[in-house]
């Protein structure tokens, strides 16, 4: 108790050293959440958007199919297993169709994929019943702002489309563009024509036939695929973002890590300072009977105390700002939807209680590590050469 | 009345190491002082002086011989039990004062009965006291960067009595304090150790305070050349 009331009255007493010290940490302490629930934010909208425009609650792929392989988009497809149908029937899963194509707009080429869904589907969030609007024979078209820019596409045009039937025979037709979807989700937009899937089956005479099937979110049981289907989890499906996430966190690590250092370089300053200056004081308390070791705690206690403090100062700092990020968001540069996943407009943070206390927990005992270090030079000083205010 | 020297040291030698060998700052002091006495411990810089204040007040080690303090043989006591002699039994009064600067003059002379454990209301009664004592109830709430010269020593010598030890060392100190000062600090000095008994030990080469002891032990090259009583020039 006597400890916390000197070194309450010590660190007090040094004025505006110990205000700036605290006001530094705290400000660490509020720019790290921030900077985390910014990144926290990003990583839980990147996740829900792509598996709520694109992924659904997991999904089954034909054998063959690989996303990342073109040349298997042709051979992977067969009609669903009864008991996936089963699901179809229920609403539980809706059949997805891919086929590589080439589009010609302005009279040039460039390649694309064809994927037809059921424009009557919910289990991912595409306008897919926009494709349900028919005009005369034209193949309706939906496709997302990224790909409209790329290709210089609006809604209305006509574009010319090529693509092999199952047979292996070229064939053409154009399509009309009825929407462009505004999806902060590329894997859904760049590249990708979508067209309802009963006109593709019968473009490249796949009857019932699908490439993959999308899986509602939360259905009970996981049907078997049987021999031409593979399940894919959710975590399967996320992995390529979760290792974009990884990246991004390493980068997070390296901000947060930053920001740490130098408050604590701020409090290792002082500690340093404190002990080289204070001496004297030192001795003196050592002659007026305070045991070294005590004098150690005291001092250590004494840097704690700047952290102790710098949490409640940041508590206050930090309500209203981190709350009003929260509720407002932030504007997310443009030039950011380039990147290759989904960016929203927005930024929401996300602040989560770990985070918080996780947070305040590690500048709580960083603080008081770097405040010992120095501090613990006291131990072999001897009174004496203390009072003196000399090096021991 | 307990007869037994409040301090005796048997052939006490201190050596530092200095270039390839020893340097030695005490060399076989024998000495023996009663409780109540006033002593001083006289010589030029670099006598010893201070060497010996800070080993009878436990804040140093010798390299021999034996140094019995209230009772108690300072080489037998560890860092915590040397705090706790300190803390309990002796009081400190430094030439700079040594007030701790963030407290105000209340808080340094409480701090010695904050380590002591001392409840509240005692501690008030008790710090009030030595205020008095000092002079100093008009100045509770200054700093040290507020005080003169004079009044920071009296405050010092306020923290220094307000346990009420047994014995008091005092390292040069009127060293920084005009003649007027000087005779205040002394004066009230004398009359602690009248009034309560408190042993003093100055370790001093300043007139003003030799003309005040009792007793006159004079050091050179840490040995002691002249041990006799005296009689008080100033009373």
């Amino acid at each position: 108790m006597l400890t916390i009331r000197l070194a309450f009255r010590n660190i007090m007493g040094a004025g505006l050293r110990t205000w700036l010290n605290i006001i530094v940490l705290a400000l660490v302490l509020v720019m790290i959440i921030w900077v985390q629930g910014l990144i926290d934010g990003m990583r839980e909208y990147m996740i829900t958007a792509e598996i709520n425009a694109n992924l659904g609650g997991g999904q089954f792929w034909h054998r063959d199919y690989d996303p990342y392989d073109p040349l298997s988009y042709e051979e992977s497809h067969a009609p669903p297993s009864p008991a996936l149908q089963e699901l179809i029937t229920r609403g539980e899963a809706t059949p997805i169709l891919v086929a590589p194509a080439a589009i010609y707009p302005e009279g040039r080429m460039q390649s694309a994929l064809l994927k037809g869904i059921d424009p009557t589907q919910e289990i991912i969030s595409i306008p897919g019943r926009v494709l349900e609007a028919q005009d005369g024979d034209a193949i309706p078209a939906l496709i997302g702002a990224q790909m409209a820019k790329q290709t210089k596409l609006g809604v209305g045009d006509y574009v010319t489309v090529r693509w092999r039937d199952a047979n292996g025979t070229f064939d053409a037709d154009d399509v009309r563009i009825v929407e462009i979807m505004h999806t902060p989700v590329p894997s859904i937009d760049v590249g990708q024509i979508w067209i309802p899937i009963e006109r593709l089956r019968i473009m490249l005479q796949t009857p019932g036939e699908a490439s993959l099937l999308l899986l509602r979110k939360g259905i009970p049981e996981i049907p078997e695929g049987g021999d031409a289907w593979v399940h894919r989890s959710l975590d399967y499906l996320l992995k390529d973002i979760l290792e974009i996430i990884r990246f991004r966190l390493v980068t997070s690590r390296i901000i947060y890590g930053l920001l740490l250092f130098m408050g604590l370089l701020a409090i290792f300053d002082t500690q340093v300072l404190s002990v080289w200056r204070r001496r004297k004081e030192i001795g003196t308390l050592m002659a007026l009977g305070m045991e070294r070791d005590r004098v150690t705690g005291l001092f250590t206690f004494e840097g704690a105390l700047h952290g102790i403090l710098a949490v409640a100062l940041g508590t206050v700092i930090g309500i209203p700002v981190l709350y009003y990020t929260f509720a407002t968001g932030l504007p997310v540069p443009e030039m950011m939807s380039d990147f290759g996943v989904a960016i929203p407009q927005r930024l929401y943070p996300s602040y989560g209680i770990p985070l918080i206390v996780g947070t305040a927990l590690v500048v709580l005992v960083s603080v008081t590590v770097v405040s010992f270090l120095p501090v613990s030079r006291i131990t072999k000083l001897k009174p004496t050469d203390a009072l003196r205010g000399g090096r021991s | 009345m307990d007869d037994r020297p409040l301090i005796t040291t048997h052939d006490l030698v201190k050596q530092y190491p200095a270039g390839g060998g020893f340097f030695t700052a005490l060399n076989k002091v024998n000495l023996s002082i009663q409780r109540g006495e006033f002593t001083g411990i006289v010589g030029p810089s670099g006598s010893g002086k201070t060497t010996l204040l800070n080993i009878i007040g436990a804040l140093d080690y010798p390299s021999s011989g034996s140094t019995l303090v209230i009772g108690t043989d300072t080489q037998e006591l560890d860092h915590r039990m040397s705090a706790r002699l300190r803390n309990e039994h002796i009081g400190f009064i430094f030439q700079t004062y040594n007030l701790l600067p963030v407290y105000n003059v209340y808080e340094n002379v409480e701090f010695p009965l904050l380590l002591l454990g001392m409840n509240a209301d005692e501690r008030d009664r008790a710090v009030m006291q030595a205020l008095e004592w000092v002079g100093l109830t008009d100045k509770v709430r200054s700093r040290p960067n507020q005080l003169s010269g004079g009044e920071s020593q009296r405050v010092a010598v306020a923290r220094a009595m307000v346990k009420k030890p047994e014995l008091v060392l005092a390292d040069e100190p009127t060293a920084n304090l005009d003649a007027e000062n000087s005779h205040n600090i002394l004066r009230m000095m004398v009359r602690f150790n009248e009034e309560l008994r408190t042993t003093f030990v100055f370790a001093t080469h300043d007139e003003k305070v030799i003309a005040y002891i009792r007793r006159k032990i004079t050091l050179n090259d840490g040995m002691v050349v002249e041990d006799r009583e005296t009689k008080p020039a100033i009373h």
